[in-house]
């Protein structure tokens, strides 16, 4: 009895064992899939023109970094200083997507803080209104916006990259979802006993309560904005190099099908992924979990 | 919720700050969104072109959906109206594609993920590899799939296969239909089924684990745990899953429009989204763009509305398991 106990018993460790190393092996695959584009650019980039053309695949850094660099930036040995700039890039869409995720999350924090706290009359109609349009994809109005933006002359101009986050339905959604499940109401009542006023409530008892959802919607945003192409594109009509967004500027690189150089495209495609990367991978903990957390509650 | 405070949430002197805190969503939605969308529904019975302030009633339309019956094959009706269905049958080819490659492989990660039998070792970090692709612009994915599937022996691929002696000539990934779609459907795939699979993952989560222990002690197998347990437990995610991504995908358009070299988008990526896009942005064609919107916005609502009803569904056993 004992015998065959055992015998099934190490069958079955086996048969773990076995399904977890076919798992194990079926995810590294995933992962170098998931890796390998990303490496071979960012490989590719370090090496000259000559050699990518000689065998374009390559896992391994070259030595023609600097060169490649200074044919990126440097308007003497190159043309894509005219279309690309990768301080510039940077700064227009660093700015855009701060600008953009500070007054979405500010704004839906407040909007949710609204419906949660207080009653009145349009309570019900303003939430269902917002999860109604929750759906609703930018792309649908954007003829009628533009049209608009070109009537009261907002074109070329960051104004409507940036104020139309105000009004972000999803994050609204996901801080009213938070704040049902972890804002106490009581609080609110006590800090008016204690004379608080209501905005100085919200600011010093209810934001740092919020902070959590504040952090997870931030990150999202913030991704969302920075990889923006659509809007930028409809808006910065005169596509001027010191307006451009990073999308737009890596839009014109691989559009130049002229004065190809293969060494100093790959490089500055590396160059738009690779702050994103390192950002990511500092916060992935935060991000991962983030997600999870925005789908239980949403 | 609220609901259940104390009366003094009930005054009617607290009522303006509710107003007041929400006002600024209201007014930036209002200017930003709603006066959009009536300019748009206004354009769509507006002419095209230098007749953009001509009234031209439900011309667009008809000519988008039926075509222009007496122009014959070159009329600009017809063209559109191809166009336009073009564009629709693209977009769902594109979705299809794409999110049967997701579902599988992120349904079926989530499950081994959460499986608490087999453990794979380093979960944590292929989580956070899987889902690494999502945060990278759409711009630069465009640019580094072109780079890898070019047209020219000088492609990653085509270099690596000519080198190694698999082929003699590069292999045309780009002007070849169904290739460059294939590989557009891939890249979809590749941006989103790490995404995908921690939403069904954090669904799986919520499944109370009791529920598993019963059904390993009865002797059910792991296909009849996964199908007779895991999914119908899973099904409202499951469905939202489907259908979000089903939304997402009918405006789809950053990957189709930026893969291509040169100045014009590969013709056979075109979505409805990139056909919008084209006539308003460069063509100046605001009333067949702005007509195409709204019957893309009239679809989306449909499905909205399918979303809305398992929304509904899905938060009801949620609100009972966390008490």
């Amino acid at each position: 009895m004992a015998d065959s106990y055992n015998q099934s018993s190490s069958a079955y460790k086996r048969m773990i064992m076995t399904h977890s190393i076919i798992r194990f092996i079926v995810c590294v695959l995933l992962s170098v899939i998931c890796l390998l584009p990303i490496i071979i650019i960012l490989m590719n980039g370090t090496r000259s023109s000559a050699s990518i053309i000689a065998n374009g695949f390559s896992i391994v850094p070259g030595n023609a970094l600097s060169d490649n660099w200074a044919k990126l930036t440097d308007p003497d040995k190159g043309p894509f200083s005219a279309v690309y700039n990768v301080w510039l890039g940077y700064r227009n869409s660093l700015f855009i997507s701060l600008a953009a995720t500070g007054v979405a999350v500010l704004f839906s924090g407040l909007t949710a803080y609204g419906l949660t706290v207080y009653h009145f009359k349009l309570r019900n109609f303003a939430t269902t209104f917002i999860l109604a349009v929750l759906m609703i994809p930018t792309q649908v109005v954007s003829a009628g916006f533009l049209d608009f933006m070109i009537k009261i002359g907002w074109v070329d101009n960051y104004l409507p990259l940036i104020l139309p986050a105000i009004a972000s339905p999803s994050t609204v959604f996901f801080m009213l979802q938070y704040m049902r499940s972890s804002f106490p109401l009581d609080i609110v009542e006590a800090a008016r006993i204690d004379g608080s006023g209501e905005v100085r409530t919200f600011v010093q008892i209810a934001l740092p309560i919020l902070k959590p959802a504040f952090a997870v919607q931030a990150i999202f945003m913030f991704v969302g904005n920075w990889n923006n192409y659509y809007t930028p594109s409809i808006i910065l009509l005169s596509n001027k190099l010191e307006q451009r967004t990073m999308s737009m500027m890596i839009q014109s690189v691989v559009a130049n099908d002229k004065n190809i150089d293969y060494g100093v495209q790959y490089l500055a495609i590396g160059m738009s992924v690779l702050p994103v990367i390192i950002i990511y991978l500092i916060l992935s903990k935060f991000i991962v979990k983030g997600i999870a957390l925005g789908a239980v509650k949403g | 919720m609220a609901g259940g405070g104390t009366k003094s949430h009930k005054l009617v002197s607290y009522a303006k700050y509710g107003y007041m805190f929400i006002l600024p969503f209201f007014l930036v939605y209002g200017f930003f969104m709603i006066w959009p969308f009536i300019n748009t529904v206004l354009l769509s019975f507006k002419g095209n072109g230098s007749k953009v302030n001509e009234w031209v009633g439900f011309q667009n339309y008809s000519w988008l959906l039926f075509g222009d019956k007496s122009g014959g094959r070159f009329a600009t009706g017809k063209v559109h109206h191809d166009a336009f269905f073009d564009g629709f049958g693209t977009t769902v080819i594109l979705w299809a594609g794409n999110f049967i490659i997701q579902i599988v492989l992120s349904l079926l990660l989530a499950v081994w993920f959460s499986d608490v039998r087999i453990k794979i070792k380093g979960t944590g970090f292929f989580k956070v590899v899987m889902y690494l692709p999502n945060i990278i612009m759409a711009a630069s994915v465009a640019a580094m799939f072109l780079m890898i599937f070019s047209n020219t022996k000088y492609g990653v691929i085509n270099s690596l296969a000519i080198n190694n002696g698999w082929i003699k000539d590069p292999i045309p990934f780009m002007s070849n239909k169904w290739m460059v779609r294939v590989i557009v459907m891939f890249i979809q795939a590749w941006l989103w089924f790490g995404n995908t699979m921690l939403l069904l993952l954090s669904g799986i989560f919520g499944i109370d684990p009791s529920i598993y222990e019963a059904a390993a002690i009865d002797g059910s197998s792991g296909s009849s745990t996964f199908f007779r347990i895991t999914m119908p437990i899973l099904k409202p995610i499951f469905l939202y899953v489907v259908v979000t991504s089903l939304i997402g995908g009918l405006q789809m358009f950053d990957i189709p429009y930026l893969m291509h070299t040169g100045n014009d988008p590969n013709d056979y990526l075109n979505t409805v989204a990139t056909y919008i896009y084209k006539h308003f942005h460069k063509f100046n064609n605001f009333g067949f763009s702005a007509a195409a919107s709204i019957l893309l916005f009239i679809v989306t609502v449909l499905l909205g509305m399918i979303v809305m009803r398992f929304n509904t569904d899905a938060t009801a056993p949620k609100k009972q398991r966390k008490k």
